[in-house]
């Protein structure tokens, strides 16, 4: 057999690859001409996907600060948050005294949009938006996206609602404060709350146009991946992450239009003075004219996006991981088609459980019992995953960098997360469970800080490729561990105050004798919340650091990986490959085989290989 | 590089193995495919909430009694207007077929024609719906906070002429008046000078006297909200046909020798237009 490492990848390329003659017509530099068309309305892929990442960044910031805020009003209730006022405002009430508080409604305010923020601008933009933009055309050998238009599009839509977004923070009846879910009749009735009022209207604003954002990106990612992959990137030979992009994307396309459909009729209701969720209701004793709707249906509608949410929030980084592990193992992923297969269950299934969020909402006991027979069957191919996961690092031989070290916690967190679901995923057990910290815990740790380690570990994967140099591993494992340490302070002890039953969403515990005993609990919890947040600012200032001073990249394949994007030059150019299109010859998963350590996809079969992957 | 490319079992190389378009679709036709499946969870989600609030009250108006009138002044002619409508959409679906067909055949004069018709046909459906509104709110009153179409059934008999008790021996039912198609109108009050409600007496068959009711506040709203978000889809299709007929006049699209690809894809559009009012059509008018 032939020495695979001796191969000359460019020239390989040159001769073998595949000409489209996209070089021919010049068309695709228009787009890069000026500083405008370079980096503001860029119709690139690669600084599509710069722009969702950096935004994303920028949100999470402001998302993290919120949570600091209010954990401040938990673990402190009776510290003096006057230092605050220069930035909070009216928002902390001062007495005569001098000692100044959070206000009640400002408080649930910071809470409905630290989980707008991270959930739909973080977690499903600025993950989904990052990596689907920035590795579908090159981990497939395309030149951009179906649509570098409709994807720019995709981008400023995104970008409009979180302006909108953003200015309802600054309105002077505060911005929506009932909860991310934006349940009626709550959210509908501008009296009965202040948060309900100019910010209710803007917060659904924005988020039909988050909801048109994603569904112009899912469209082109999921096109782009069906019609533009390279010649012989069949189905089979995508890389995992290329798969988990694309379930998410179709995953995205049947559950955000419900959503749109949601709040096209919540915004009916606030504006029209429609009844489609309100029924008869009294408010200060005043009775209103709305009959014959039903809060019901909007938790309906809104869960059926809602659920699906949270995997288009998971997947994505279930495929980042599962590449890094199996780059960083050196060791082909473990059960390829299973970890398809499992993606697929996963996303059909997040389909038909919706429900098992409304079990204490006053839904038919009997129908529960199917939300919760589904709800547990997702355990089935999520444990599929993670057995993959765990088999893949077993016995390999494990490059510990910041991407992998990510990739590992990932796993950790997603199992510890994951179990606290079979039992919140039980009708009967959240009889007890539903709204209390248990809940926060559970779903943080499953889809918050396991999300943001598989997008950590992405990130630190793939700097090279998006900026030609590297991050400080140094700081980078700092971060890592002390993010670790860190989460898992914050989130484990709110498993027993769920137990306990303390509920969330509550501004303060000093009148409820049960709970009171937690405030030493609570101030741990807050302090490894303010520990945490700082680990996130040195990651940063490496970042910003490591892009413009970072160590260069030199070697084209960083990693010793086998996907189509480190075949490109270094920093690729607008079209991605210079020349031909390179052409695909097996999976992407070839790692110490026949006593090579890896051989990238575009290496043709040699003969004498033991293993052929189609 | 024997055995390196994917081959099915006749020999012949996959159309998954890359470089191919799999279903022999464009990207941009694979584009509004999904576009219509996402904007087709949209209506779906606004016909569960219409099912949903439906079935949570005990009466639902008949669309017989509801959408009865006709352009003209006239009365009892129940789902005929509805009918005209239907059909002027459904034709303008063949007129686009025809367009779509002509631009197969690089037949530009052939094309811009049809897509007229196509326009024309959109215009009048929605002048039809916007014909249909105006007498709904402005005549019947019936807007998204009011219903005045109550049950028309009481004890399972319709409440019209024929079945109706009458209110006092020797007169006729008062369910309905003549050219009313509706149970409860306003009319005006003299003293006032407003208009007040004037709601049907009517003699039930155990002799108990009772006014008709309003009926279901969300049928209003559900109707005018689907129908509109219809009406809007359809308004929208115009606009993109209209657009696309000027490019393909000015000859943009025959340029591009892909045999109006372009017009293809907005025809897609418009039959999913006409697709979601069978569903529309089907849950307000015949159900």
């Amino acid at each position: 057999m032939s020495n695979i490492s001796q191969i000359d990848q460019e020239k390989l390329i040159h001769e073998d690859g595949f000409n489209d003659h996209f070089h021919e017509h010049h068309d695709g530099d228009k787009y890069q001409m000026g500083f405008l068309t370079k980096y503001i309305f860029s119709m690139d892929h690669k600084m599509i996907a710069k722009q969702f990442l950096i935004t994303g960044m920028v949100w999470a910031v402001i998302g993290a600060l919120m949570s600091l805020v209010f954990r401040l009003q938990l673990g402190f209730p009776e510290s003096d948050m006057a230092w605050l006022r220069p930035i909070l405002g009216q928002w902390i009430v001062v007495n005569d005294a001098g000692v100044g508080t959070l206000s009640t409604e400002f408080y649930y305010a910071l809470v409905t949009m630290h989980g707008t923020i991270l959930v739909f601008f973080v977690l499903t933009a600025g993950l989904s938006g990052t990596f689907s933009n920035l590795l579908i055309p090159l981990q497939i050998g395309a030149r951009d996206m179906a649509s570098p238009f409709l994807n720019m599009l995709s981008y400023w839509f995104f970008f409009l609602a979180g302006i909108i977004m953003f200015i309802s923070l600054f309105l002077s009846t505060g911005p929506f404060s009932g909860g991310w879910t934006a349940y009626p009749p709550l959210s509908l009735l501008p009296q009965a709350s202040d948060g309900s009022k100019a910010g209710m209207t803007l917060w659904s604003i924005s988020m039909v146009f988050f909801v048109v954002s994603v569904l112009l990106g899912g469209i082109n990612y999921v096109t782009t991946v069906l019609n533009l992959r390279t010649k012989g990137m069949s189905m089979w030979r995508l890389p995992l992450t290329v798969w988990s992009f694309l379930i998410t994307a179709i995953v995205g396309i049947l559950s955000f239009p419900v959503l749109a459909a949601a709040f096209f009729l919540v915004i009916c209701d606030r504006s029209l003075g429609t009844s489609f969720y309100l029924s008869e209701i009294f408010i200060g004793g005043q009775a209103l004219d709305h009959v014959g709707g039903s809060a019901i249906l909007y938790q309906h509608l809104f869960w059926f996006l809602g659920h699906p949410e949270v995997y288009i929030i998971i997947l994505p980084t279930m495929g980042i991981v599962s590449e890094i592990l199996s780059i960083s193992s050196r060791k082909p992923i473990f059960g390829y088609k299973a970890m398809v297969m499992s993606l697929s269950a996963i996303s059909f299934l997040s389909f038909i459980v919706w429900a098992h969020h409304m079990f204490m909402s006053g839904m038919n006991p009997f129908i529960t019992n199917f939300f919760v027979i589904f709800t547990l069957i997702i355990a089935v191919p999520s444990a599929v995953k993670v057995f993959n996961w765990i088999s893949t690092l077993y016995k390999g031989n494990i490059r510990f960098n910041s991407a992998s070290l990510f990739a590992i916690g990932y796993v950790s967190l997603f199992i510890s997360g994951g179990l606290t679901g079979i039992f919140l995923g039980n009708s009967t057990i959240d009889i007890q469970l539903h709204d209390t910290y248990f809940v926060v815990a559970h779903f943080h740790l499953v889809m918050g800080v396991a999300a943001f380690f598989g997008m950590f570990a992405g990130i630190y994967h793939w700097f090279p490729k998006m900026f030609g140099r590297f991050m400080n591993e140094t700081v980078g494992k700092i971060h890592f561990w002390g993010t670790l340490i860190g989460a898992y302070m914050i989130f484990w002890p709110q498993h027993y105050l769920g137990i306990a039953g303390v509920p969330r969403r509550y501004y303060s515990f000093e009148n409820f004798d049960a709970f009171s005993h937690f405030g030493t609990m609570n101030k741990v919890i807050t302090i490894a919340a303010f520990f945490t947040f700082f680990l996130q600012v040195l990651f940063l200032i490496n970042f910003f650091y490591s892009m413009y001073r970072g160590r260069k990249v030199t070697n084209p394949n960083p990693w010793g990986a086998n996907t189509l994007e480190w075949t490109t030059p270094i920093n690729p150019g607008h079209g991605n490959w210079d020349g031909n299109l390179p052409v695909v010859h097996r999976w992407p998963y070839d790692y110490s085989k026949d006593g090579e350590d890896h051989i990238p996809q575009i290496i043709p079969i040699q003969p004498g290989e033991t293993v052929v992957h189609q | 590089m024997a055995n390196d490319t994917v081959l099915n079992q006749n020999g012949e190389q996959d159309v998954w193995s890359g470089a191919k378009e799999p279903f022999r679709a464009s990207y941009g036709k694979l584009m509004m495919w999904y576009f219509l499946l996402s904007d087709a969870f949209t209506f779906a989600g606004f016909l569960v909430a219409y099912g949903a609030l439906r079935f949570s009250v005990p009466t639902w108006p008949l669309p017989d009694f509801v959408f009865s009138t006709f352009p003209g002044g006239i009365h009892h002619a129940p789902l005929i207007f509805v009918t005209v409508m239907t059909f002027i959409l459904i034709m303008s679906s063949v007129t686009m077929v025809r367009a779509v067909q002509e631009g197969h055949r690089e037949n530009k004069k052939g094309v811009v024609f049809w897509m007229l018709m196509t326009i024309v046909g959109g215009l009048s459906f929605l002048g039809c719906q916007a014909w249909e509104w105006t007498n709904l709110i402005g005549k019947e009153n019936m807007t998204i906070y009011q219903n005045p179409f109550g049950t028309h059934t009481q004890d399972g008999v319709y409440l019209d002429n024929e079945h109706g008790v009458p209110y006092a021996a020797g007169e006729k039912a008062e369910t309905f008046k003549a050219h009313h198609t509706y149970l409860i109108e306003k009319v005006a009050n003299h003293d006032t000078g407003k208009k007040d409600w004037v709601q049907r007496r009517m003699k039930l068959k155990d002799g108990t006297e009772t006014v008709q009711q309003f009926g279901p506040q969300a049928f209003g709203a559900l109707f005018f909200f689907i129908t509109g978000f219809h009406g809007f889809h359809v308004f929208s299709g115009v606009v993109f046909l209209t657009i696309i007929m000027l490019n393909v006049a000015s000859g943009l699209y025959a340029q591009r020798k892909n045999h109006y690809e372009m017009v293809e894809k907005i025809g897609l559009y418009w039959h999913f237009v006409d697709l979601v009012w069978v569903f529309v059509f089907l849950v307000f008018y015949l159900l």
